[in-house]
């Protein structure tokens, strides 16, 4: 949810002249605050052994953060001061604090990339106090070296959310559905009654950068995953992909756009809304995470979220996508009171009963001992095909080379394809899938 | 006599004495908001880095790099076909129009206003509301701004007049009043057409107005940001046999900011070479453009 980097986010941030002359700075559209005397902030820092500066990346998480961050400093008295990066910009702003004289304490290194770029700039969390608390090594990220660069503070799952009310309006089950071929038959049939019905399957697959991640990043991921099954898992050698399975991700692809609320044609600048369109009940399916479990089952009650069926051999065993962006990394460049004070915070953050609970909240889970327990649906559905034998797939997604070049090459090889599917078009978005991928890793390790 | 010329020379001495304290504060804030960073930028520009405070020197690496870099090049002539053409539309709708309302007809003043009005909307919105627009016409297509890399050129073109032409037509406005009525008159005496008045009399006139509305479009058309992140973002791409792509309707400017933000932290340092390189072009075009049209100004 968090990778979208969306053309609108960059309003704040552009200043022209800053980026291309002035060299300065990168520009920085966040929402800023201290908690805690700014006045007396240095000199309790040093009488209470540091302070924390957390530059965090979730805009939905701003809120709780900065009511906890005051909740910590009025108990303990030591100044947290959270900055959150506009939607979006989160590596410009990390570009720019990182070069300020108070760079942030504790900042987000979030997949293969980020450990390539800011690994240098992480303390190794090995037997620190917050990796104690952790209750699995699923959600870390290590760099070539062993170096526990980051741990993860939350996981999300995603899939194909689907609504059982309108399935079951429509005369089918959702049980039925257990692989593409009895996915296909449910999502064609709705959609051929749709007048009748007053629903269709899906909801538009908007190609505009508020929502073209579900499929240039998160359907990718079924692609990458099988074929880590193929050639063992992905980390951050891999220089490139052979998309074996490419015409899988076709399949669900083309059965989304065909049989959805919108013309393919119509997709490219988006602007559909698909979230409201499946809070509406205007379509069964949509593709999305657990992070919208809260906002949708509001609306639609009986939700749940499915895997990715694709046509893949054995899927009746697959389950749902599992995994995270969101890991902590400690400075190794900050003070040493500084560095313990934020670890102090953090493990403050996952043990701590009421500020454990907000932070369930917003993020679904935390895989942390002491941390309260999760009341999130989709992550509740991942558990239960974890617990029938169903395997676990794994987010490859997170080692795209240069995500956003990536992905804005496949949403373009996307685009052209939707407005006339031919076999050339999808040529296209082979070469910018399978192709692309090679190119931008060598871009990005040049 | 002899006192007004004291008076005037203690005048001169304390404006001296006292120029720094009213100098200082622009000249500070000229240096460390444009001349360090200036300076700086065109050092990174010869750098490796990931931030700016932390480079190592590498030479002219970027610079090969960001010359031979074919979206960057690709990039240039896009941004110089759209400089050239929105200048020449803006500047001879934006005359015409100008033209029109300093004759007398009735509502002159209301439609001023209204032709100046879109250049008060920021870049950015305009680029998403035009976009809406364009699409909104072209579904009827099946096709969209966002497919075709001529729908995003006349689209950008479209959106570059709407939004300048405003602008452009008050300058024009001031310079027609400018116009002596002496020299009106003694045209029409004389037996002038009015094109002849027009060509002959008025437009050499005016000459000032032009030389700083070409001088405004030019520039404006080879900085263009935020109109084009908006309208097309550099969509379509053209995907290359290697999976790398050309973004056809991406500009100069923006084709630094993605080659900076998006291209990985080995090419930062391109992206500042290539920012150095954009500067001098617009640099150097502005001041020969300048150039040029000073000569051709009636001195009055």
């Amino acid at each position: 949810m968090s990778m979208n980097v969306s053309r609108r986010a960059f309003v704040g941030t552009a200043g022209l002249l800053a980026t291309t002359l002035a060299a300065c700075s990168g520009g920085n559209g966040g929402s800023e605050s201290s908690a805690g005397d700014s006045g007396a902030g240095s000199a309790a820092s040093t009488a209470a052994g540091g302070s924390v500066y957390w530059l965090n990346f979730k805009p939905e998480l701003d809120e709780t953060l900065q009511e906890l961050a005051g909740t910590y400093t009025k108990e303990t008295g030591v100044p947290v001061k959270i900055v959150t990066a506009a939607s979006g910009t989160y590596n410009q702003t990390l570009i720019a604090e990182m070069d300020k004289s108070e760079a942030p304490t504790l900042f987000v290194i979030g997949n293969a990339a980020g450990v390539k770029e800011w690994g240098d700039f992480a303390l190794d969390l090995k037997g620190t106090a917050i990796e104690k608390e952790l209750n699995t090594d699923a959600y870390n990220l290590y760099d070539t070296e062993g170096k526990l660069v980051s741990i993860g503070y939350c996981y999300e799952c995603y899939g194909i959310v689907a609504n059982k009310d309108l399935i079951e309006k429509a005369g089918h089950a959702i049980d039925d559905i257990k692989d593409f071929e009895s996915l296909k038959k449910v999502v064609e049939d709705i959609h051929k009654r749709s007048n009748e019905l007053g629903f269709d399957a899906f909801v538009a697959t908007d190609m505009d950068d508020s929502s073209s991640w579900r499929v240039t990043g998160h359907l990718a991921n079924l692609e990458y995953y099988y074929e880590e099954q193929d050639t063992g898992d992905f980390d951050e050698s891999t220089s490139e992909i052979a998309g074996t399975y490419l015409p899988n991700y076709k399949k669900l692809y083309d059965l989304m756009i065909n049989n959805s609320v919108v013309e393919p044609s119509a997709l490219a600048t988006g602007g559909h809304d698909p979230a409201t369109q499946f809070t509406n009940g205007e379509a069964a399916f949509f593709l999305t995470g657990s992070w919208d479990y809260a906002t949708l089952s509001e609306a639609q009650p009986n939700v749940r979220m499915l895997p990715y069926y694709c046509g893949v051999s054995g899927e009746e065993k697959a389950g749902l996508n599992c995994g995270t962006e969101n890991c902590w990394a400690v400075n190794v460049n900050a003070t040493e009171e500084n560095q313990q004070a934020t670890i102090d915070f953090m493990v403050w953050l996952v043990s701590n009963p009421d500020a454990s609970a907000k932070m369930v909240e917003q993020l679904g889970i935390m895989p942390y001992t002491n941390a309260a327990e999760s009341t999130n649906g989709f992550l509740l559905n991942a558990a239960e095909y974890t617990a029938d034998g169903c395997y676990v797939m794994d987010w490859a997604t997170n080692y795209q080379p240069n995500v956003d070049q990536y992905r804005a090459a496949l949403v373009s090889a996307l685009n052209a394809y939707n407005s006339d599917p031919s076999d050339s078009n999808w040529d296209d978005v082979k070469k910018a899938f399978v192709d692309g991928w090679a190119t931008q890793y060598k871009a990005a390790n040049s | 006599m002899a006192k007004t010329a004291s008076n005037d020379s203690s005048i001169k001495r304390s404006t001296r004495r006292w120029a720094w304290l009213f100098m200082g504060p622009v000249i500070s804030a000229f240096c460390i908001g444009f001349v360090w960073p200036f300076f700086q930028g065109i050092y990174l520009s010869f750098c490796k880095f990931r931030l700016t405070s932390d480079a190592t020197f590498i030479g002219v690496d970027n610079y090969q790099a960001a010359l031979t870099d074919a979206s960057f090049q690709h990039s240039f002539w896009y941004t110089a076909l759209t400089a050239v053409v929105s200048l020449v539309l803006i500047n001879i709708l934006a005359f015409t129009v100008a033209y029109v309302l300093t004759q007398k007809i009735k509502g002159a003043n209301l439609f001023r206003t209204v032709f100046f009005m879109p250049n008060l909307i920021g870049g950015i919105v305009l680029g998403y509301i035009w976009s809406m627009i364009f699409d909104g016409i072209l579904a009827a297509y099946s096709t969209s701004i966002l497919l075709e890399t001529s729908y995003g050129f006349w689209g950008l073109i479209i959106l570059l007049c709407w939004q300048q032409i405003g602008y452009m037509m008050i300058i024009y406005i001031a310079g027609l009043q400018a116009v002596p009525e002496d020299m009106l008159e003694a045209a029409k005496i004389d037996g002038a057409s009015k094109w002849q008045t027009l060509f002959r009399v008025i437009i050499p006139n005016v000459m000032p107005s032009i030389t700083i509305c070409m001088f405004l479009s030019l520039t404006n058309g080879f900085k263009l940001f935020d109109q084009n992140l908006a309208l097309t973002g550099g969509l379509p791409y053209i995907i290359q046999a290697d999976g790398s792509t050309i973004n056809t309707t991406e500009m100069l400017a923006l084709n630094i900011y993605n080659t900076f933000y998006t291209a990985g932290a080995g090419s930062r340092g391109v992206a500042q070479a290539k920012a150095v390189v954009f500067f001098l072009l617009v640099a150097g075009l502005g001041l020969a453009q300048l150039a040029y049209t000073r000569r051709r100004e009636v001195q009055q």
